[in-house]
């Protein structure tokens, strides 16, 4: 069908004759894969998921006849799969170690039965509309694997299975389609990762994605299917972040892309999930989770492929009615990938070598956020929340500027806070979030009504005690009056009690919504407690002193999220002791008097 | 072994070399040069054609012609010969020995750039290595299987601080020895020699493969030298079972080999002309550390670069950064204080620390003591800094007994002698004895059980 004439690093040009933009292709006696990107005149040029060593000019070129797709059906949950959907796991049968060049693989077990349950509807003689459901399986546990019907699909059903144990390859269901012609359904399906799946309709959530994390969840809320970027130079906590979102995050199923980044952090979640218990089934994490880890030292192509991927198999759960969450670490990777191809190809740099069509790429792949009414009629959505490692840790580099236009919330990492080891690294000033007013009715109704004033509060003194410290900077912390370094006190509670979180802490690692809000409404307490006194004239000095600090900044990880009785004890202490203050220092005025 | 020699270089420069009408060539072939002095040089090539061929040529291209170039292809990628007899030995860049003795002659021959391991067959580092340096142990701790880089800078001890690990890295309680695979890219012939005379003295010579590329040797083999060095590290700890210490210095010396070629092919340059590709290469390199999940032996990497000008932000230790575990940071100003070694503790990190320690490996509270220790010296950096400007006597009581603390905590805790080995139980209990300097309200990150156990506060500091 073709040769190979030139071969340029993950880029192989190749004489052909009818083939088709986006196609994919087998090159060579390795049978590398790649997907052609351009075409001229009698050449195409081809980019190759996997590394072009040892390939020579004029080796043959097969053309597939289909862009690159994924296989979408029942067996995804708990495996991990290449930037290609390979399963790593039917790789390292195969090829042991280390990764062959060539291995074909599908990326759902033929050999494996599901139960099949068919839906009430499906009755011979029924019209079927893509995306519609044909029945279920039980994936997991806790999940209910929906057959959908191919999104393009359409007909009268002929026939059905009954309910039933069946391979995937099995047909279960018989359409004639609108041209007459019969088409066979089975429980999965291909789609392309290009182009985004169809829904009905776009629709407006206002649910908050919980975390358990209180910087994420209380200050800067983020909602099921937003778009959020978490920037950050290296060692801030970007991936430690991603982790305890896949960990807590209130979704029905995560997916984790690890795209041009650690091996051992993939060997890390494969290795604790399955431990660890979901807060919210009770069950094993795994039986949610699944991931694409593509990391630094696998190809770079199929790293700007891993992307498209993961995020077209969140669509297809999504398509099912659940909330998925996919977390991408990092999308700076995949715009290297694409900078890289785009060098290769000769095409125009505009800024720090990237092409022009950078932002455009960013902002289409962020549109697949989204929470939607499906084809069936359910809704569901699609977070996306992707890392972003900007080089230098300068967040005006061109990944870093451009997403921050696109993302609704952005979840910066600080430098001076993670070198003071201050967990989550998420910097108060930087950071922000276009979702506060929605996720404020849920926390109103859900946790507490003075949330949204408790947490304006909360910013505004964390806001006014960094001016502070710049003065104290200049002319030392006598410039300040009581209550401006009673402000100071008080940041350093918040800030040590209620944003820093240590993930590695058994308790503290999620915390629910209700300990947030009681959390902070505490310190709040204290801290109202303080200026009331210093009103009424009493010097700083005494409350400084008062003996709760530790106290209050270990509560945290006192306190487990399903008990929070600790913590109104705590409230009529602090109350007592202001109370007591109050007292002792009013007696004084009046002896003086 | 092709044994066709082709004389047709249409166009040299650089370290780049391209032929005409030689067809059908493998990209990634070893070639072999000779020149019209009869001399060998090295090659290989990196981009393939039906029309041209472009060969890299580890030498250069010195003194090379059109006329008189004769080349052949190996049909066969760079490889490397292993066996057992490989200890002891001093190779170059690619693989050829240095130390007047025979070449390996092994039935085992490995391409040196490795395949992807799949991440699926790692086994999770967890496994705590005692440096006796309390900088490291108790801070920034060091795993087997992990790979932590030394930021440093020009006349900073870095060989001195890399020496005394490779000493004195251990397991406690396990008596077996790392074997050291020494990979020196463009260093001077003193610091390499610096390195065999330690190797030598501390007895270890005969578990050590060394690769050297001096300053003086041909700059572009240092493209192959790590990779080279890593295919003897992954033979001897997944074949022969040992654990292996990678030491690699200076990795600056290979990205500035690395852009140069990037450069001579035209690629576009992203930062401060260092290409695209610089973050996959280095990945590359770095990933290689590891453990296997179905092996015993390990690989853990200490590569040593130096920071131009000091910047950490420079792309060379930030695409570093981004790849390795962590990062031992040095900082000048220690060094100027006569603070041996002087590790910057705050910009420092193992990110592999906290599966590796507590109290299945160390003890109970050292993460907790970690963590403090941290946030007690940047606050005491902070007051330091404060102190400064406004002149100490202007300080409020917790602001002196931070400045204490902090004079302690470089002077005693970081600072140690180059041959001193601090057990990790020693390093923990020095670092109570400094966070005993700081009143126990402003001890936030450990626990009330910790303060009572260890924290001894007499109410004055
Ligand atoms: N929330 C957290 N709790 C505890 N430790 C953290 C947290 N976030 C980051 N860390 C520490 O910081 C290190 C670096 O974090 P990581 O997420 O790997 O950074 P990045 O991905 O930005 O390079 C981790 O290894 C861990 O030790
Ligand atoms: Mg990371």
């Amino acid at each position: 069908m073709g040769e190979v004439l030139e071969i340029n690093g993950p880029i192989v040009t190749i004489r052909q004759s009818g083939i088709r933009n986006g196609d994919q292709v087998k090159i060579g006696r390795l049978g590398l894969v790649g997907e052609v990107i351009h075409i001229r005149e009698k050449d195409a040029l081809v980019q190759v998921y996997e590394s072009t060593e040892s390939l020579r000019p004029g080796e043959q070129v097969v053309g597939l006849d289909y862009p690159l797709s994924v296989e979408l059906g029942p067996g995804l949950l708990g495996q991990i799969f290449d930037g290609i959907q390979r399963p790593l796991n039917k790789i390292m049968a195969l090829s042991g170690e280390h990764i062959a060049r060539g291995l074909e693989v599908s990326a759902l077990d033929r050999d494996r039965s599901w139960h099949f349950v068919a839906d009430n509807n499906l009755v011979v003689g029924s019209e079927l509309r893509g995306g519609q459901i044909l029945g279920t399986v039980e994936e997991t546990e806790t999940i209910q694997h929906r057959i959908l019907v191919p999104p393009d699909s359409h007909g009268i059903v002929i026939e059905h299975a009954p309910e039933g144990d069946y391979k995937i390859n099995e047909t279960i269901v018989r359409i004639r389609t609108d041209s007459g012609s019969v088409e066979d359904l089975k429980m999965y399906h291909r789609w392309p990762v290009r182009m985004p799946r169809p829904y009905q309709s776009r629709a407006n959530s206002n649910v908050p994605l919980i975390t358990g994390q209180r910087i994420l969840d209380t200050f800067f809320p983020f909602l099921k299917g937003g778009k959020a970027a978490v920037p950050g130079p290296f060692g801030a906590g970007k991936t430690m972040l991603q982790q305890q979102i896949a960990r807590w995050a209130n979704a029905d199923i995560v997916l984790y892309v690890g795209c041009g980044e650690r091996g051992n952090e993939i060997v890390d979640i494969l290795q604790s999930f399955p431990e660890l218990k979901d807060p919210y089934s009770g069950r094993s994490l795994m039986e949610r989770t699944f991931l694409v880890a593509n990391t630094s030292n696998m190809p770079v192509v199929a790293r700007e492929a891993s992307i498209y991927v993961g995020v077209t198999m969140a669509e297809y759960y999504r398509d099912q009615g659940y909330d998925v969450v996919m977390v991408a670490d990092s999308t700076s990777r995949w715009a290297e990938a694409l900078r890289e191809v785009a060098g290769r190809l000769g095409q125009m740099p505009v800024e720090e070598g990237y092409p022009a069509y950078l932002a455009s790429r960013l902002a289409a792949f962020y549109e697949r956020a989204g929470s939607v009414n499906t084809l069936a009629g359910n809704s569901g959505s699609v977070s996306l929340i992707g890392a972003v490692s900007p080089p230098g840790g300068d967040f005006s580099e061109p990944v870093t500027s451009h997403t921050k236009e696109i993302i609704r919330t952005f979840w910066a990492l600080s430098k001076p806070l993670a070198d003071a080891r201050h967990y989550p690294a998420i910097s108060w000033l930087e950071s922000f979030t276009a979702y506060a007013d929605r996720a404020a009715e849920w926390w109103s109704e859900q946790v507490g009504k003075q949330w949204y004033v408790r947490r304006q509060q909360a910013l505004s003194l964390l806001a006014e005690a960094d001016e502070l410290e710049r003065i104290v900077n200049l002319v030392g912390p006598e410039a300040l009056s009581s209550n401006q370094r009673w402000v100071l006190e008080s940041a350093g509670l918040i800030k040590e009690a209620v944003l820093q979180q240590s993930a590695l802490d058994p308790i503290d690692s999620y915390c629910s919504p209700q300990k947030q809000f009681q959390l902070l409404d505490l310190m709040l307490q204290f801290h109202d407690g303080g200026v009331e006194l210093i009103k009424l004239g009493m010097p700083v000095e005494p409350l400084i002193e008062l003996p709760f600090g530790g106290e209050l900044r270990r509560l945290k990880s006192m306190v487990p999220s399903d008990d929070l009785k600790e913590l109104a004890r705590y409230s009529e202490k602090i109350r007592e002791a202001f109370d007591g203050l109050r007292v002792e220092y009013s007696n004084g005025q009046e002896t003086k008097s | 072994m092709s044994e066709l020699e082709f004389r047709r270089v249409s166009s040299i420069h650089g370290a780049l070399m391209f032929l005409k009408a030689v067809d059908g060539i493998a990209l990634g072939d070893r070639v072999v040069i000779r020149d019209r002095d009869n001399n060998r040089r090295n090659g290989q090539v990196i981009r393939s054609s039906k029309e041209v061929v472009m060969v890299q040529v580890f030498e250069g291209t010195d003194n090379l012609d059109l006329e008189n170039t004769w080349v052949r292809f190996l049909d066969e990628p760079f490889e490397l010969s292993l066996s057992p007899g490989m200890l002891g030995r001093n190779f170059n860049g690619i693989g050829e020995p240095r130390d007047d003795r025979p070449p390996l002659i092994s039935n085992l021959r490995r391409n040196v750039n490795g395949s992807p391991v799949n991440p699926a067959a790692r086994a999770y580092p967890r496994e705590f290595i005692q440096t006796g340096i309390s900088a490291i142990d108790g801070l920034n701790s060091l795993v087997r299987g992990q790979k932590l880089p030394v930021f440093s800078g020009s006349g900073l001890p870095h060989n001195r601080l890399a020496a005394q690990i490779v000493r004195q890295a251990r397991l406690p309680g396990d008596a077996s020895n790392f074997v050291i695979v020494f990979a020196a890219m463009g260093v001077s012939y003193s610091d390499a020699r610096f390195f065999e005379q330690e190797f030598e003295s501390s007895g270890v010579l005969r578990n050590v493969v060394m690769f050297m590329n001096l300053a003086n040797d041909p700059p572009m083999e240092r493209l192959l030298l790590p990779r080279t060095a890593l295919t003897a590290a992954e033979y001897l700890a997944y074949e022969l079972d040992h654990h292996v210490l990678v030491v690699i210095t200076d990795m600056t010396n290979y990205a500035e080999a690395l852009r140069e070629i990037a450069t001579e092919k035209g690629d576009v340059p992203s930062r401060k002309g260092y290409p695209g590709y610089l973050y996959s290469d280095l990945a590359e390199i770095y990933e290689r550390a590891g453990r296997l999940r179905d092996r015993h032996g390990s690989i853990t990497m200490i590569p040593i670069l130096s920071m131009p000008s000091d910047d950490i932000t420079h792309p060379i230790p930030d695409l570093t950064g981004y790849i390795t575990e962590g990062q031992i940071v040095l900082s000048r100003e220690l060094n100027n204080k006569s603070v041996y070694p002087p590790i910057n503790v705050p910009p420092s990190l193992s990110r592999l620390m906290k599966d590796g320690i507590g109290k299945d490996f160390t003890r109970e509270d050292h993460p907790r003591v970690a963590s403090q220790l941290y946030a007690s010296y940047t606050r005491a950096l902070e007051s330091r800094n404060l102190a400064s400007i406004i002149g100490a006597e202007e300080l409020s009581e917790r602001d002196h007994h931070y400045l204490e603390f902090a004079e302690r905590f470089e002077a005693d805790f970081v600072r140690q002698g180059e041959h001193e080995e601090r057990n990790i139980i020693e390093t923990l209990n020095l670092a109570w004895e400094l966070l005993s300097l700081l009143p126990p309200n402003t001890l936030s990150r450990v626990s009330e059980e910790d303060l009572h156990k260890y924290h001894s506060w007499d109410g004055s500091g």
